[in-house]
């Protein structure tokens, strides 16, 4: 027991108590944890009065369904060319990996500068519009991530057996049907958790857009997990909104994280 | 297919990869480039060459670093990152061992339960476990080490736990049977056994922690700030942003990152890939 004491304590004290009071204190009126005054389901009631959260939601689904296809087809893509053999391959794969390795408040501002430089000569910023923040954050994800995902790609790729090919190349096998029969049924491992983790990241992706847009123009480019953070700490007395918010954003997030395993997992085959 | 065509297929394919390659490169050079430009010449024009007229020297870096006191924020966070990832790493294999080996109620529940906190948003307890940081007192660089442990306990509890049970009890039982004590056992017997996958989780922690925003922020944020919320920080109020120091900067997080990543690669890639097959 002595063994599990440290870990547990932590744990207690960083996620498990923090996360019962916010579960209780989503149905308190509180500005801290210690004055709240129990008012049941209004604070989720008043999450709807305007539409901000709505929105943001919706902005969130439309990014993260876009960024997950581009990343994907991104990451195999160039996980099939780095798989040929050709010289110069580990130089590529360090190249591509590294943009993962920085953090989102960087990687926002760095995409700032260039896409600002991009559409300054034609008169606008990236917070004149909504639609350029959104492919600003979709292109920054796709940089970032793209190299992650192409590892995990490359190392189902390899894992698949020269038997399997070789007997498909036998059988006559076109490059279509080598796809298709081949090598997606054999690397479903690595599309359940690189779908799992671009999904799971695009929807709590939160560092990236403070840094990049901040939500602007007038809100349009925020993101869940940014609409929870300014209804928190942009004005005083919303404290239980944020948190209720906070509540139905967990929930959402469990509740897409386990279905997306369960529906990729039942097309994984015995290899 | 003749040679000949092979041989030709690879050379277009090394052109279109060398090309995509630099278009990789290409923000973290731009970025490079305009840290020696004066502000006034970012953001205009950012894909333009510093000139005798634009060119400033270490102007940005000296503006930069003194605004935003960079090394302070460079200790902090090497300091939170080293130790949190030590902290992580041991307490999470002990925590890992004990609920793989000793199977009760309590300890399959306490094992879901951090399985389920790896997905849970960040956002749902930030404000609460600041309160909490703050009551304890851990709002200070030794304090969050707690925290990162905390949050870190999830991923590290899954991985070892998952490498664990792959160890054969006979190992475990012989030490025992030797007159080793549970201490003993665990660090002279299956901790050299799990160094693989501290490796991996020692990784996976460093690149969370130490490009970590909302957490240092919130809790330690106003007193010592680490080097993203320190960038952040150069937003300032409501004014323009300096983006001459900004640049700088930015080319100052990236250094340590890039130097850290060229000289551990292998590791880390064979990590994330550990990693994300556990997953």
């Amino acid at each position: 027991m002595l063994f599990a004491l440290p870990g547990l304590i932590c744990f207690a004290i960083a996620f498990l108590i923090p996360m019962v009071m916010g579960v209780v204190l989503s149905f308190f009126k509180f500005t801290t944890v210690t004055d709240g005054t129990f008012i049941g389901i209004e604070n989720y009631k008043r999450i709807f009065i305007n539409n901000d959260f709505t929105s943001a939601l919706w902005f969130t689904v439309k990014f993260t369904v876009v960024s997950v296809i581009t990343i994907n087809l991104g990451a195999f893509t160039l996980a099939m060319l780095l798989t040929r053999g050709i010289k110069g391959t580990n130089a590529f794969r360090t190249i591509f990996f590294m943009p993962n390795l920085i953090g989102g408040i960087v990687l926002g501002w760095i995409w700032q500068v260039i896409i600002n430089g991009v559409l300054l000569p034609r008169g606008v910023t990236i917070v004149s519009d909504p639609k350029y923040g959104f492919w600003g954050l979709v292109v920054l994800m796709n940089w970032q991530n793209i190299g992650y995902m192409m590892v995990i790609y490359i190392a189902g790729i390899q894992n698949i057996s020269h038997d399997l090919i070789e007997a498909a190349q036998i059988d006559g096998a076109n490059k279509v049907t080598m796809l298709r029969s081949v090598i997606l049924p054999s690397i479903m491992p690595s599309i359940t958790i690189c779908s799992f983790l671009t999904l799971t990241n695009g929807f709590k992706l939160f560092d990236q857009n403070l840094a990049l847009t901040a939500g602007d123009p007038g809100k349009q480019t925020e993101m869940l997990a940014l609409n929870i953070f300014n209804t928190f700490y942009g004005r005083s007395g919303f404290e239980g909104v944020g948190q209720a918010k906070a509540v139905l954003f967990t929930i959402l997030v469990a509740f897409i994280a386990l279905t997306q395993l369960r529906l990729t997992r039942s097309k994984e085959v015995e290899a | 297919m003749s040679l000949a065509t092979t041989k030709r297929n690879h050379l277009i394919l090394t052109i279109v990869l060398a090309l995509l390659a630099l278009f990789f490169l290409s923000p973290i050079l731009i970025v490079f480039m305009n840290s020696f430009k004066s502000k006034l010449f970012i953001s205009n024009e950012p894909f333009a060459m510093p000139s005798a007229d634009t060119f400033s020297g270490g102007e940005n870096y000296i503006s930069g670093s003194q605004k935003i006191k960079f090394f302070n924020a460079f200790g902090y966070s090497l300091f939170i990152t080293v130790f949190s990832v030590i902290g992580i790493s041991l307490v999470t294999s002990m925590l890992a061992w004990y609920l793989t080996r000793v199977k009760t109620k309590f300890t399959t529940f306490a094992y879901y339960l951090l399985v389920f906190s790896m997905i849970v948003p960040f956002q749902m307890v930030m404000f609460t476990m600041s309160k909490t940081a703050n009551m304890l007192h851990l709002d200070n660089p030794i304090g969050i080490l707690v925290l990162y442990i905390g949050f870190g306990s999830g991923l590290g509890t899954f991985m070892f736990s998952g490498f664990i049970k792959s160890i054969p009890l006979s190992l475990e039982e012989a030490a025992m049977i030797d007159g080793a004590g549970p201490v003993k056992t665990f660090f002279l017997i299956v901790f050299p056994i799990l160094k693989p996958t501290a490796i991996t989780v020692a990784i996976l922690n460093t690149m969370w922690v130490w490009n970590d925003y909302l957490l240092p922020y919130l809790t330690i944020g106003t007193e010592y700030k680490t080097i993203p919320v320190a960038i952040q920080y150069l937003r300032g109020g409501y004014g323009a942003v300096d983006m001459g120091a900004m640049m700088a900067m930015l080319v100052l997080a990236m250094v340590p990152i890039i130097v850290f990543y060229l000289s551990a690669q292998k590791y880390i890639i064979r990590g994330v890939v550990a990693g994300a097959v556990k997953g």
